[in-house]
């Protein structure tokens, strides 16, 4: 029982992570109908900036509280990743709105082999390894619960939350759901569409950069091939919640999450993400819409 | 030229000054992007922790190339490009002219010519040893891309099928080749169309609980299958040898009549009484990759002349168009998948053949990416642009490996390989951006009134699965 609600705790705490990619997705997806592939080396770059953030803190000012240094390495790499997905946004989606569909899924693949060997060439393709930055951990009897795990799933809560607030509450969210549902018809009616999307992408990476410094800070290691796996899991949670849904892409990736951990935990670590894709499919052959997602009207 | 309106001094002052403060911004925004990942370069130092150091003269280098190059957009290329624009549209020179050149009429035996030719030559200019590396690296490598471009084509230019996951089939077709000749000691030539047939099988698995969905959820669980091969070949290491791969793989013969091996005594060297060289086993691969993609173009022509190509094209046009006219769309999308993994598991097969060797490390999404790009770029649909396309986007980034004189410009540590990948993403992205129909943007089309008329790609739309 103990080994259980350990893995649960384990899962809960990955899921959090793939959530806060998932909702990446989800956004755009929701917004503009396009499958942004390269969000998961969007979350790989926030990654690599928490690092070398946290590289610079840790040679200027040696005695940094580390709740302080966290808050800076999370706030650079919301920034970081924020100008790079606004900028690819700009550049390599915009002009191809309106094209067919497959134009913008075809940059979107350019640009996440772009980021990745961006990063390959510039820091080095071998993993780079950090001290671990918060050791501490509490017993519960037979179960271990660290801080670093409670962080993750506590910042990952606030963050919902907001982003929730942000997309019901405000005039922002309202064109947002706008925009999604009829982008001409938002566009008529005043709400700046283009303005609204950099936006979308804006919030996806931020969120995508959180995601990537937790990452960080919980395995302790950045690649630059950190990219794809964890973006197309986090994908896979997006659809497994219903796409377009912020509560699916959450739910979604705290489903991932423990998948992963109970399915390595109890049959086999080495066909953990072959469980992962195999529920992928198995969702959307039978329910193609995800758990949370509306179902698509087809029309002629 | 003459005719179009010329802007006035007082325009170019103000698009001077829009181009400067565009380029400042793009500058600033450089030096926002790149300041962590180019100013700053982290490296393990001899203890093994991870330290940093400074790179500010390359940083410099991004951002003012950045700001130059917005500036000279915005200043100088874009207002020309439109001014041509303007110039043209004046003109009234329609899109698709239909005049055609000798070159452009007689394209196909040109270039089969050329094909056919291309060995002898390249012996010719660079001698027997010499010619390996462009019938190898440049010939082999650029014809398999073309092949699985034109196997994926079918499913994702014809049908309309969005697939991420054609690199599976590949993988098939290379394993099942790597297995049988290795336990039951099967000959190329029986296990070639074997290989096919396997593939084909599993296209029709895959295909068909997918059969339901559409558009990029049939892209998703594409990508998911093709994942799951991938790391099944990974961890069943019992039979696949796991990471490590399957080597020693018997080498295609001419026909059972020579081999290629250099032991054997009907060795193809031997017989004809030529110097030992892998060259020839190289040469004979050429030709035999050539005849396989031949095969793919002539199969696929046909087909799509054939009631099921039609079937195809109608789906990929409108599903439920074609649904309430009756075409089984089951049949169509499983035949689609089907013969689209078949020339995957016949490209599998001859990569096996030919490596020697296979891992799960050469069936990665990526290269499912790489094909799709090529099909994409190349204008689906378009077997001559999908080969152009493979051409530029495969046989460039290739090119990369050969530019050993960019050492000494750069220096010695620089290794363009190194930068293969980043360039044939930052190409995918430019073509698509500039030619977003792809190479060749006109199809023909198969069924016609009175006379055949190009039809532009923008009038054709993309499959929804």
């Amino acid at each position: 029982m103990e080994y259980f609600i350990q893995q649960l705790l384990n899962g809960l705490t990955l899921g959090s992570i793939y959530g806060l990619v998932a909702i990446g997705y989800t956004m755009v997806y929701g917004i503009i109908g396009m499958i942004n592939f390269a969000h998961g080396d969007i979350f790989m770059l926030g990654g690599f900036a928490a690092l070398i953030v946290f590289l610079i803190l840790t040679t200027f000012l040696a005695g940094i509280p580390v709740a302080l240094a966290l808050l800076v390495m999370l706030i650079v790499a919301m920034l970081v990743t924020s100008l790079w997905n606004w900028t690819i946004e700009r550049v390599a989606y915009r002009p191809l709105r309106g094209s067919f569909r497959l134009a913008p899924l075809i940059t979107a693949i350019g640009m996440s082999i772009v980021l990745s060997n961006f990063i390959q060439v510039t820091q080095g393709p071998r993993n780079k390894p950090i001290p671990p930055l918060v050791n501490d951990v509490y017993h519960f009897g037979d179960v271990t619960i660290s801080l670093k795990q409670i962080l993750i799933v506590l910042v990952t809560s606030v963050l919902l939350f907001v982003f929730w607030y942000i997309v019901n509450k405000t005039p922002l969210g309202r064109a947002q759901r706008a925009t999604e549902q009829d982008r001409k018809m938002a566009a008529l009616l005043g709400v700046d569409v283009d303005r609204t999307i950099s936006i979308t992408f804006i919030m996806g990476a931020a969120l995508a950069a959180v995601a990537g410094s937790m990452y960080l800070m919980y395995y302790g290691v950045a690649s630059f091939a950190d990219g794809f796996i964890p973006g197309v899991k986090a994908f896979t949670a997006a659809v497994l919640g219903g796409i377009g849904s912020l509560p699916g892409a959450v739910l979604g990736g705290l489903l991932i999450g423990l998948i992963e951990s109970l399915w390595s935990a109890y049959f086999s670590i080495a066909y953990k993400d072959v469980a992962t894709f195999a529920i992928l499919a198995f969702v959307l052959i039978f329910k193609p819409t995800g758990i949370l997602g509306r179902p698509e009207v087809e029309k002629v | 030229m003459a005719n179009s309106p010329v802007t006035t001094s007082e325009d170019s002052s103000g698009l001077m000054a829009k181009a400067i403060k565009e380029g400042l911004f793009a500058g600033l925004l450089a030096f926002g992007m790149f300041l962590l990942y180019v100013g700053i370069e982290t490296y393990q130092n001899i203890d093994n922790k991870l330290v940093w150091r400074t790179r500010w003269g390359l940083l410099a280098i991004f951002v003012i190339a950045s700001a130059l190059g917005r500036f000279l957009v915005v200043g100088f290329i874009k207002p020309h490009i439109d001014r041509r624009k303007l110039a043209k549209a004046k003109a009234g020179i329609p899109e698709i002219s239909s005049e055609k050149g000798f070159f452009h009429t007689h394209f196909l035996k040109i270039a089969l010519v050329a094909l056919v030719l291309y060995p002898p030559l390249a012996i010719m200019l660079s001698g027997v040893q010499g010619s390996l590396k462009f019938v190898d690296n440049f010939g082999i490598q650029i014809l398999i891309y073309v092949m699985l471009a034109w196997g994926l084509n079918v499913v994702v230019g014809l049908a309309g099928l969005l697939d991420l996951g054609y690199v599976a089939f590949y993988a098939v077709g290379a394993y099942s080749y790597a297995l049988l000749s290795d336990q039951f000691g099967l000959s190329f030539w029986i296990l070639l169309p074997l290989a096919g047939i396997l593939a084909a099988f599993w296209g029709i698995i895959l295909g068909f609980p997918v059969l339901r969905l559409r558009g990029d959820y049939l892209a998703i669980v594409t990508l998911a299958f093709g994942e799951i091969i991938r790391l099944v070949l990974m961890n069943w290491t019992e039979v696949t040898g796991g990471t490590a791969g399957i080597s020693g793989i018997a080498k295609a013969s001419v026909f059972g009549i020579y081999s290629f091996d250099v032991g054997a005594p009907n060795n193809f060297a031997k017989a004809f009484g030529l110097p030992m060289s892998s060259a020839y086993y190289k040469i004979f691969l050429f030709y035999v990759i050539l005849g396989l993609c031949m095969l793919t173009a002539y199969v696929t022509m046909k087909l799509r002349r054939m009631p099921i190509g039609r079937a195809w094209e109608a789906l990929r046009e409108d599903e439920i168009a074609c649904r309430s006219l009756g075409i089984d769309t089951v049949k169509t999308k499983l035949t689609a998948f089907a013969i689209g993994a078949m020339f995957g598991g016949f490209a599998g097969s001859f990569f096996a053949a030919r490596q020697g060797f296979v891992s799960p490390e050469s069936f990665v999404f990526l290269e499912s990416a790489v094909i799709l790009a090529v099909v994409v770029l190349g204008g689906m649909g378009s077997l001559t642009g999908i080969a152009v396309a493979a051409i530029v986007m495969v046989g460039g980034t290739e090119l990369l490996r050969e530019m050993e004189f960019l050492k000494h410009v750069f220096g010695d540590d620089f290794t363009p390989e190194l930068y293969r990948m980043l360039i044939f993403g930052l190409a995918m992205v430019v073509v698509m951006l500039f030619k977003p129909r792809g190479f060749v943007g006109s199809r023909e089309p198969t069924a016609f009134l009175k006379e055949r008329k190009a039809v532009s790609g923008s009038f054709t739309k993309e499959g929804h699965g």
